[in-house]
């Protein structure tokens, strides 16, 4: 705000001047932030890359995957933060519950808004309006009924965040130069790239992964080598949902609160991320989730927090004009066994 | 009859492709179906393979109706299908294009993929690499002994010479006869119909969603309205004759160099 009524070349040097000083941590929090990004644009690829389908209710089987994990919390009745090695334990159960409750949340949707479209031969266009239908369903039976149900509250009070009891305990693990590793943020990263690398391989190296690759490769010749497209479907929902349902864990663990919109922004963000790697390639989705996080956060740095949504975005276009298929390009189609 | 196709309708959207086609395959045959472009051949292949659905009409295979069993289930009671196109995956390897084509199956499949590699050297010799940078006819060789990794009992051919220089055209056919030599039943769809008819025990003729003739594969190579229509022979003489010598000489020509 400071900043416009500034001579125009101070303006300059207090940006450069923020931006230095705040790289190091900017490149941590983008990191980390970017790869909740990346899990959840898995799901996006996943099912672009079978179905041809933009699932715009994937915001929302993340949301529910948060609503998992808090009420997880809940249940075990933790009041006061954990250490280290009992959060990272902690953190597994949480990861474990909402990947499961996510997973199945978006076989459920496949089944109820996506299956009998494809059944009766509906176009694309009918299951992307399906999808979008499902997301504001979703979003709106949270905050009329379910959360108000959930946390017992009045009707009107399903719209506002619900906070997790306080279970972190952020330390500083250790730094690197002036780089500050706070516990709670390196769980996040190396927890999403252990899930990454575990996808990736199941999808490379199993019979269940080859025939995932051959639907999104071929349908109609995958059918005649005997593929259960029906089954390919059902589990590209379920991977895709879980990695959402596990990013959701790691969110919960990073803010300590959720609410029925939580889905939204980090959706059009986790989407814009599979794009921006080149959509239906699941290393994509991890290349564009990092390079949007650290946009961000450098952007932030650079030109203040109210900034790095323009910011992100204008990246976006920036790299599709000049790169139309993303980072990567090469997709889930084309991609190497 | 191994396979038994009765008075199938089949629609895309409102337009009729195929307006009453029956025929018949059995055991041990190669029948070939031949027509000019949009009579209907891959569409009958299709259904066979429950790619599309039926209309009205019939599918029997070994006795059983199996009109709306699943096509994913078919590979496994015994329909395998080179699709036209070749239908390859890009981005597999040679192998595991190979490993696709027995994916309704379970166990051991060293037989089976060895029993291909000794078929097509040439595919043994690409292994490893992406489908989609195969040349044309080492990606026919690698359609149909995919198709061979399910043991199919009927084997379904849609143009599998198409887009192939004469001497490949040669080579592909000869396998066929091989193939069909080994016990496997073969239903070739064909543009190049002089050479289907050479190899085929028995043919029909599709014109516009319809059978219009069906008889010995030899009948038809002396047929004139046959020889007219697709051998060339006719006012639209065309390149089918010049790249079709007589003979088919059977196992050698597997044994000779696959190149383009
Ligand atoms: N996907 C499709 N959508 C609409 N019409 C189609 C489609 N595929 C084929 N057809 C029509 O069905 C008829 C038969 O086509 P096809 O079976 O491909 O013939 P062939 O293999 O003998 O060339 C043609 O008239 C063609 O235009
Ligand atoms: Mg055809």
């Amino acid at each position: 705000m400071l900043r416009r009524s500034r001579p125009f070349d101070e303006g300059d040097r207090y940006v450069l001047d923020s931006f230095l000083n705040q790289f190091w941590p900017a490149t941590v929090d983008g990191l980390s932030l970017g790869a909740i990004y990346s899990l959840v644009a898995l799901g996006y690829t996943m099912v672009y890359g079978v179905l041809r389908l933009i699932n715009f209710a994937h915001s929302e089987v993340f949301m529910i995957g948060t609503f998992a994990a808090l009420l997880t919390v809940e249940l075990t009745g933790i009041t006061s933060p954990l250490g280290t090695v009992p959060l990272i334990a902690f953190v597994l159960l949480l990861a474990l519950v909402a990947g499961l409750v996510s997973g199945g949340t978006a076989v459920a949707l496949e089944f109820v808004a996506y299956r009998p479209l494809r059944r009766r031969g509906a176009s694309r266009l009918a299951a992307l309006i399906s999808a979008i239908g499902a997301s504001l369903f979703l979003q709106q039976l949270f905050a009329l009924v379910v959360i108000p149900w959930m946390f017992d509250r009045p009707k009107e009070g399903g719209r506002l965040p619900v906070q997790s009891a306080d279970f972190v305990e952020p330390v500083n693990l250790f730094s690197i130069g002036p780089i500050d590793i706070r516990s709670d943020k390196l769980i996040i990263f190396v927890g999403a790239i252990l899930m990454m690398v575990a996808l990736d391989m199941f999808v490379n190296r199993t019979k269940l992964g080859r025939g995932i690759r051959a639907t999104a490769q071929d349908p109609e010749t995958a059918v005649l080598m005997g593929v259960n497209i029906d089954r390919i479907v059902t589990a590209t929902f379920m991977l895709g949902g879980a990695m959402a349902g596990v990013a959701a864990a790691l969110y919960l663990m990073r803010f300590e609160e959720t609410e029925y919109f939580v889905g939204f922004l980090l959706g059009i963000k986790a989407f814009t991320a599979a794009v921006l790697g080149g959509i239906g390639n699941l290393r994509g989705a991890l290349a564009g989730g990092m390079v949007l996080g650290l946009i961000e956060m450098y952007g932030s740095a650079a030109f203040g927090s109210e900034w790095r949504d323009v910011i992100a975005f204008s990246v976006l276009v920036l790299v599709l004009m000049f790169r139309p298929t993303g980072i990567l390009g090469e997709s889930l189609q084309q991609a190497r066994a | 009859m191994l396979l038994e196709i009765q008075d199938i309708h089949v629609h895309y959207g409102k337009i009729a492709a195929l307006k009453g086609i029956t025929l018949e395959v059995d055991e041990g045959e190669i029948v070939t179906l031949i027509g000019a472009n949009g009579a209907g051949k891959t569409t009958t292949l299709k259904t066979i393979s429950g790619l599309r659905p039926l209309t009205s009409g019939r599918v029997r295979f070994n006795g059983d109706d199996i009109s709306r069993m699943p096509g994913h289930k078919r590979v496994l009671v015994g329909i395998g299908q080179s699709p036209e196109g070749r239908g390859i995956f890009p981005g597999m390897t040679v192998e595991d294009n190979l490993y696709m084509g027995a994916y309704a199956r379970s166990g051991d499949l060293s037989k089976e993929l060895a029993e291909v590699y000794e078929l097509f050297p040439r595919l043994a010799e690409r292994k490893t690499q992406a489908g989609g940078t195969m040349s044309g006819g080492e990606q026919q060789m690698l359609a149909i002994g995919r198709a061979l990794m399910a043991r199919p009992k009927v084997l379904l051919l849609d143009e599998p010479s198409m887009g192939l220089a004469p001497k490949l055209v040669q080579q592909i056919f000869s396998i066929i006869v091989e193939i069909n030599r080994r016990g496997t039943t073969v239903l070739l769809v064909e543009q190049n119909a002089q050479q289907a008819l050479q190899i085929a025990n028995r043919a029909y003729v599709l014109e516009t969603g319809h059978v219009v003739k069906s008889a010995q594969a030899h009948a038809l190579l002396d047929d004139p309205e046959v020889r007219a229509a697709y051998l060339g022979g006719g006012a639209g003489g065309e390149a089918a004759v010049a790249a079709a010598p007589a003979e088919t000489s059977v196992p050698e020509a597997r044994e000779a160099p696959d190149e383009e």
